[in-house]
């Protein structure tokens, strides 16, 4: 997979020299960073070996209560509803895969067509102005010469390789994925590390909604749609086992640095964004079945 | 009858799996109208051979000759084309379908047949002719989920009947059948050989082999011990038929005083499972529990791990009684379940090998949640090279291990544990014969530690060879105890089968 990375980055840089410039690559790891935190969330949850539908629309339940209660309460108050809105509805979404046992696919789709509905609805279907401009920075600023939003997706998967390689909750969540029975026969509380996982992704959603409020600088009822998909397009592609127990932050950081890179460079040879769909497309295919064949020949 | 030329002949029949003989050249014949028990201990090659017959195995050797005549059963349809089905224990029909359409699936009576359009008063009509040949009371628009498992099987032997079954083989019908649905199989039987149609009937209870065949035929360890009329031959006699060997020498037994008691159970019940059920387990102790497939040995030592509730009794360690409601609960009090269904239960396939040895006991890695994943893998090691789990290194996927070395991956993520007692189920199930000898070592090791265990095992020489003593266990309850001097394979099959001690 790095390879097939470094010769994207390589074609696109021979056609178009301007895809190495600072610049397009700062924009690039700006643009990448909410499908990162996003990817970051769907990592646990499908590692464990559940899925979570629901990340494209708590970006914009998140970017409502964030803007709501930022007019409301002030810029502090604001981001931190936002974040834990987002774990709020992870929470919920725990509950009713631990507790009450539905399958996480159910139980987080029901949550995507609900969330969305929670968005319109606190907003009036409409968008929320008049934030205050020193948010602003938070998607648009820099630091020294990384953009905030890139460096705070950075420090994220800092964060979470570290849950997952040396924590037991992460190595939890890999023996769920792995074998959910053996896990339960082992002694591991099952039902409370699944909690933990979609807390988890809900709160990297909320992060991943802040910044993207801030970069639109608006609540934004409407924001998010399908990027479940490429949340889960971008766990898959890297390596990630999509019954859960293989993969890992390595592997989804391919995944996002292929969807990024291909987004991005497909553009500046001027590719027509209903061609590149079709590309995209092709490309989780391939990839997981590139995969699987290389699986079945051991 | 008695000498109709045969319908099914086998001569020789071999077949090998990569380090096991399951078939020496085993010869049967099936006269029509003719049921034949195929009898023999777990493991005596009776699930092979009908799978060959049956075309699910392809013999390494031997020929199979259907009316005089040499055929080739390479796959399961040329079985049925060649008039032989079987029923096997887990059905095989479509539980939503109703039951007309799950005995002419892929056979549809068609309106048009371009159209593919099913003439549905056809298909009924056919339907009930069938279930009428065999005297059923089936509706045959009702949905096969709904029914009964005595139903559910009935139908089965239907869709054969259509399929113009001339041998009908049943594997361990009656498992799940009360008393008055035994009859009533009995009574379709009865109708089936009226037809010329032939049976074989596996199952490992011989008052109903006495009762409903003709002749038997036993298996010993994939060789042909005898064929047998059944009138004329005594219960003690097939049993003797299917023991008769002696392997003692097979199973390193370590010589340890037993000594306090470590695990008690009184009254363990959980509805509709098992009832009763009360024994205790010293250290330095083996106490094996014999009993046939689905006596509920596994059922109840998933309760006494946690991980299914109990309706009643009480659960002692060392004389005080533990609440073990989790297997969490069980591990915080040093019980361990070494599980019978490996894959499923027991090993994390894609996880390495250091990372499932150390899993149970991650607490003990720890701290506040911090792994410290050095000593882990130093942990680990220790186990790798103590219980010589051959493994190239640590990092590799479990999945990738031999049976014997899997096994020995969960007992050691136990040991990490600091279990004192261990309930084995099936320890040995799947490994080859030098893997079973080092489970067996560890076991004996264990106990010269000063463990308890508690082993369950359908191989009555695995029994014998390390119990120090037997319980015997048959649907649900405990109906004999052995001490391991007076205990015999014959004792042991007569408690299991007949339930007298």
């Amino acid at each position: 997979m790095p390879a097939v990375i470094v010769a994207l980055a390589i074609v696109f840089g021979s056609i178009n020299p301007n895809f190495w410039s600072a610049t397009n690559l700062s924009n690039v790891s700006r643009q990448m960073s909410i499908l990162a935190l996003l990817a970051l969330g769907q990592t646990f949850a499908i590692l464990s070996g559940g899925i979570d539908l629901s990340v494209g629309s708590l970006l914009a339940l998140v970017s409502v209560i964030c803007a709501q209660q930022m007019k409301n309460f002030g810029l502090v108050e604001g981001i931190a509803a936002g974040i834990l809105a987002g774990g709020f509805a992870g929470l919920v979404n725990g509950l009713i895969i631990a507790r009450a046992r539905v399958p996480p696919f159910i139980a987080t789709l029901g949550m995507l067509v609900a969330a969305r509905g929670a968005a319109l609805t606190l907003s009036g279907g409409l968008p929320i102005a008049g934030l205050p401009r020193e948010f602003l920075v938070l998607g648009a600023g820099y630091l020294g010469p990384f953009p905030i939003p890139t460096v705070i997706a950075v420090v994220a998967f800092v964060l979470a390789h570290g849950i997952l390689r040396r924590t037991r909750f992460g190595r939890y969540v890999y023996a769920m994925g792995s074998n959910e029975e053996a896990a339960v026969l082992s002694g591991i509380n099952v039902a409370n590390y699944k909690m933990l996982v979609y807390i988890t992704s809900g709160l990297f959603a909320g992060i991943a909604g802040v910044i993207l409020t801030s970069r639109v600088i608006s609540g934004q009822p409407t924001l998010g749609e399908v990027q479940e998909l490429y949340s889960i397009a971008a766990v898959v592609i890297g390596g990630g086992r999509i019954s859960g127990g293989v993969g890992g932050i390595g592997t989804t950081l391919m995944g996002v640095l292929v969807l990024g890179i291909l987004g991005n460079g497909l553009n500046l040879v001027q590719v027509s964004s209903y061609i590149q769909n079709i590309v995209i497309g092709a490309i989780i295919v391939g990839a997981v079945y590139v995969d699987l064949a290389r699986e079945r020949r051991r | 009858m008695g000498d109709a030329p045969p319908f099914l002949e086998l001569r020789g029949i071999v077949k090998r799996f990569p380090g096991v003989l399951a078939l020496s050249g085993v010869g049967l014949d099936l006269r029509p109208g003719e049921v034949h028990a195929l009898l023999g201990e777990n493991g005596a090659g009776k699930s092979t051979l009908i799978k060959v017959i049956s075309g699910v195995y392809l013999p390494d050797a031997g020929d199979i000759h259907i009316d005089g005549r040499a055929v080739q059963v390479r796959n399961p349809h040329d079985a049925q084309a060649l008039g032989v089905s079987t029923i096997y224990q887990e059905f095989t029909l479509a539980p939503d379908m109703t039951v007309a359409e799950n005995i002419f699936l892929g056979r549809e009576p068609l309106h048009v047949r371009a159209l593919s359009i099913v003439d549905r008063k056809a298909l009924i009509r056919q339907t009930r002719d069938v279930l009428a040949s065999l005297d059923l009371q089936i509706d045959p628009e009702a949905t096969v989920k709904h029914l009964g498992v005595a139903q559910q099987q009935m139908v089965e032997i239907a869709k054969a009947l259509s399929l113009d079954a001339r041998l009908i083989i049943m594997d361990e019908p009656t498992a799940t059948l009360t008393s008055h649905e035994i009859d009533r199989l009995f009574q379709a039987i009865g109708r089936l050989t009226q037809r010329n149609v032939a049976v074989i009937y596996v199952s490992h209870r011989l008052n109903e082999v006495k009762a409903v065949c003709d002749r038997a035929t036993i298996l010993r360890d994939g060789t042909f011990v005898a064929t047998v009329p059944v009138a004329s031959t005594t219960i003690d006699e097939m049993i003797r038929l299917m023991v008769g060997r002696d392997l003692k020498d097979k199973f390193p037994k370590v010589k340890s005083e037993p000594r306090e008691e470590v695990l008690r159970v009184e009254q363990l019940t959980r509805k509709g499972e098992f009832h009763g059920i009360s024994f205790n387990v010293r250290s330095g102790e083996i106490v094996g529990i014999a009993g046939l497939v689905g006596s509920k040995r596994t059922e109840t030592a998933r309760a006494i791990f946690g991980a299914d509730p109990i309706d009643s009794g009480r659960i002692f360690l060392r004389g005080q009684p533990v609440n073990v409601r989790t297997p969490g609960d069980a591990i915080a009090h040093g019980i361990a379940l070494v599980p019978e269904d490996r894959k499923r239960h027991g090993i994390f396939a894609t996880l390495s090998v250091w990372e499932n040895v150390v899993l149970s006991a991650l607490r003990r890695f720890s701290r506040r949640g911090i792994l410290d994943v050095r000593r882990e893998k130093q942990r680990a090691q220790e186990f790798v090279a103590s219980l010589r789990i051959a493994t190239s290194d640590l990092d590799k996927r479990v999945l990738d291990l031999s049976g014997g070395n899997q096994q020995k991956v969960v007992i050691a993520k136990w040991l990490n544990t600091n279990a004192e007692v261990f309930l084995f189920d099936e320890p040995t199930r799947g490994i080859d014969v030098g893997g079973k000898i080092e489970v067996y070592r560890l076991m004996g090791e264990l106990i010269s530690r000063g463990a308890a265990i508690v082993m369950i095992s359908s191989e009555l020489p695995e029994i014998l060879g390390l119990s120090d003593r037997i319980l015997v266990m048959r649907e649900g309850r405990i109906c004999g105890e052995f001490d391991r001097a007076d205990a015999t394979e014959e004792k042991i099959l007569n408690c299991a089968l007949r339930g007298a001690a």
